[in-house]
């Protein structure tokens, strides 16, 4: 296998429950470099579980999940597999960033300190240098005037921009959006979005959680759709969106069609 | 404006007659709500006010000039310094322990979070002036402490009345009974800090101590400091217990110098004062504490005292910085 065709994020048979509850099933999905896969699904299918599994926010309790060819959460050694300690899973989710729901900025800390916390404290990169590239980054995110602010000043677009911001600080090889948007009010979507289709369009690997069929649509490079803790449909964009073949695609999708419109 | 006000009403009143408003409202200049129970009040307490300071200057029994002569005397001084010094560091021991004893309880490893809770069932159960008499006469339990092998041979030992000194015993005492309650009070704060916090550091690659001290910690602070001010007070006065083991306190020394000379009223009233204007620069000390660590915390959130002044006096007006 050579470098270019060894997916960057490849997770198999992926199984988690929690107490009696499976909420995998058994989840399989390779994502390529430079690749935007985006998983749609509703609420309860396990995509944001899914996600957190990625990078180790939630124990699997079966399978695999590899991030850039090294096991995640794991490790194998003299045959059989062991648990990492704390330490060294914090070590892997240094190059996965991830973008939640809720923002999780860290409220005590002004915009500039969110961004540069992580670099300066665990990748010990001087500060100097780190602060240069967090305005760089608050530049491309719009935000260049609110280095100074604290998150509550702060509208939930650009909060959320600003968690953007930090997770790109740590220059992650792999980022993870949790719904990114449901948050917001709908006027705001739309910042968060084109921050979004930036980063695509600079090559980053992104999987995303949404319900934002437009942007899955746009920018997609794969579309995969979840129900039940399983991936019941993966294609391309015009494949899953519009021409899905499994009746539950397309009865979750029929929701999100404005009335009187086409599916093509 | 209010000739617009007068002149509108003639002419809609006719059509706005169903709705029954015949201009719009601006309630800009509604006329404050009245409180005459309050003025009422006001003047009964300024006559009780009135009568207890009457009492306090006139009732010759409470020895104003016994008060003033031994206030600032040497040894009521020494006794202060103890008190002080005795509240500080029992303080800090029980500030470090509390924290550490608040993240073993919130560990991972049963056997932190068992040894944790033992520990904070055991301190804070047993009286504090019994664990202070305890270390007092750990000698008379056991005579010596040493270091060496288990159950084998010591490689060196002290005599345990040369090492623990009624100093070391009273910090003893109160400093390991404080950390119990102060664990409980971080272990509070640390539990109300949002889940998500955690997560979006570990996301990022933070260790969990990293976590705790940069992330989550100084979130929880702002619901640390205001019980722990209590305790700090609470403290304060906890010392009065080292008497027991022969630490002449401020209370001690009060108590004394009247059983030399029979001026206890006065003399009680000396250590009180004092106490009152240690706890009042207390007071003071703690808001700016709270301050520091509510920034952030709010869309307005004060900076700088003035500020803090200025919003307690006209709450209705706060700046709201629309984003754009």
């Amino acid at each position: 296998m050579t470098a270019a065709d060894q997916p960057l994020m490849s997770a198999r048979g992926v199984r988690k429950h929690f107490g009696p509850l499976e909420v995998l099933k058994g989840v399989d999905l390779d994502v390529h470099p430079g690749e935007v896969v985006v998983i749609l699904g509703p609420s309860g299918s396990g995509k944001s579980t899914f996600l957190r599994c990625v990078n180790h926010l939630e124990r699997i309790d079966g399978g695999s999940v590899t991030v850039d060819g090294e096991l995640v959460g794991y490790e194998q050694r003299g045959g059989r597999i062991h648990r990492l300690p704390e330490r060294r899973i914090a070590r892997t989710r240094r190059q996965i960033g991830m973008v939640f729901q809720h923002f999780n900025l860290f409220p005590h800390l002004t915009v500039l300190g969110n961004i540069i916390e992580a670099p300066v404290g665990v990748l010990r990169e001087p500060r100097a240098k780190v602060t240069e590239r967090a305005r760089v980054l608050l530049d491309k995110v719009g935000l260049a005037d609110k280095a100074d602010s604290f998150p509550r000043q702060l509208s939930g677009g650009q909060q959320q921009r600003v968690a953007i911001a930090r997770a790109l600080a740590m220059r992650p090889k792999l980022m993870l959006f949790d719904e990114p948007t449901s948050a917001l009010d709908p006027e705001l979507v739309g910042e968060v979005l084109a921050t979004m289709r930036d980063l695509a369009a600079d090559g980053l690997t992104m999987i995303v959680v949404t319900h934002e069929i437009s942007f899955a649509r746009e920018v997609a490079d794969r579309v995969v759709f979840m129900d039940g803790g399983t991936i019941v449909e993966s294609g391309t964009p015009a494949e899953v969106l519009d021409r899905p073949t499994n009746p539950r695609t397309r009865a979750f999708l029929s929701r999100f069609l404005p009335a009187g419109q086409p599916a093509a | 404006m209010s000739t617009v006000a007068q002149k509108a009403p003639a002419t809609r009143a006719a059509d706005d007659r169903v709705a029954g408003v015949a201009e719009p409202v601006d309630v800009a200049h509604a006329v404050p709500q009245r409180h005459p129970l309050q003025w009422v009040a006001t003047v009964v307490v300024a006559v009780l006010a009135a009568q207890l300071i009457h009492m306090l200057v006139t009732n010759p029994n409470f020895e104003w000039d016994v008060v003033l002569r031994y206030f600032n005397t040497e040894s009521i001084g020494r006794g202060l310094w103890t008190t002080l010094k005795l509240t500080v560091i029992a303080m800090a021991v029980g500030i470090v322990l509390g924290v550490l004893l608040a993240v073993c309880r919130l560990s991972t490893n049963w056997l932190l979070r068992s040894l944790a809770a033992l520990y904070i069932w055991f301190f804070r159960g047993v009286p504090a002036l019994v664990q202070l008499i305890f270390w007092f006469n750990l000698s008379a339990l056991m005579p010596r402490v040493s270091i060496g092998i288990p159950f084998g041979p010591e490689f060196t030992h002290w005599e345990t009345n040369a090492l623990i000194t009624p100093l070391l015993a009273a910090i003893l005492g109160l400093g390991l009974n404080e950390g119990a309650y102060m664990a409980e009070i971080v272990r509070g704060g640390l539990m109300s800090v949002d889940q998500g916090q955690t997560e979006a550091a570990q996301a990022l690659g933070m260790s969990r101590t990293r976590t705790l001290f940069r992330v989550v910690l100084p979130q929880a602070m702002r619901f640390i400091v205001p019980p722990t001010g209590s305790q700090v007070i609470n403290m304060l006065k906890a010392t009065s217990l080292v008497s027991v083991i022969a630490l002449s306190d401020l209370l001690y020394t009060v108590q004394s110098i009247y059983n030399r000379t029979f001026q206890t009223i006065p003399l009680l009233l000396v250590a009180c004062v004092w106490y009152l204007v240690i706890t009042s620069i207390l007071y003071v000390g703690q808001s700016f504490i709270e301050r520091h660590y509510a920034r952030g915390s709010n869309r307005n959130a004060p900076t700088r005292y003035r500020d803090v002044l200025k919003i307690r006096r006209k709450p209705a007006v706060a700046r709201v910085e629309v984003p754009s």
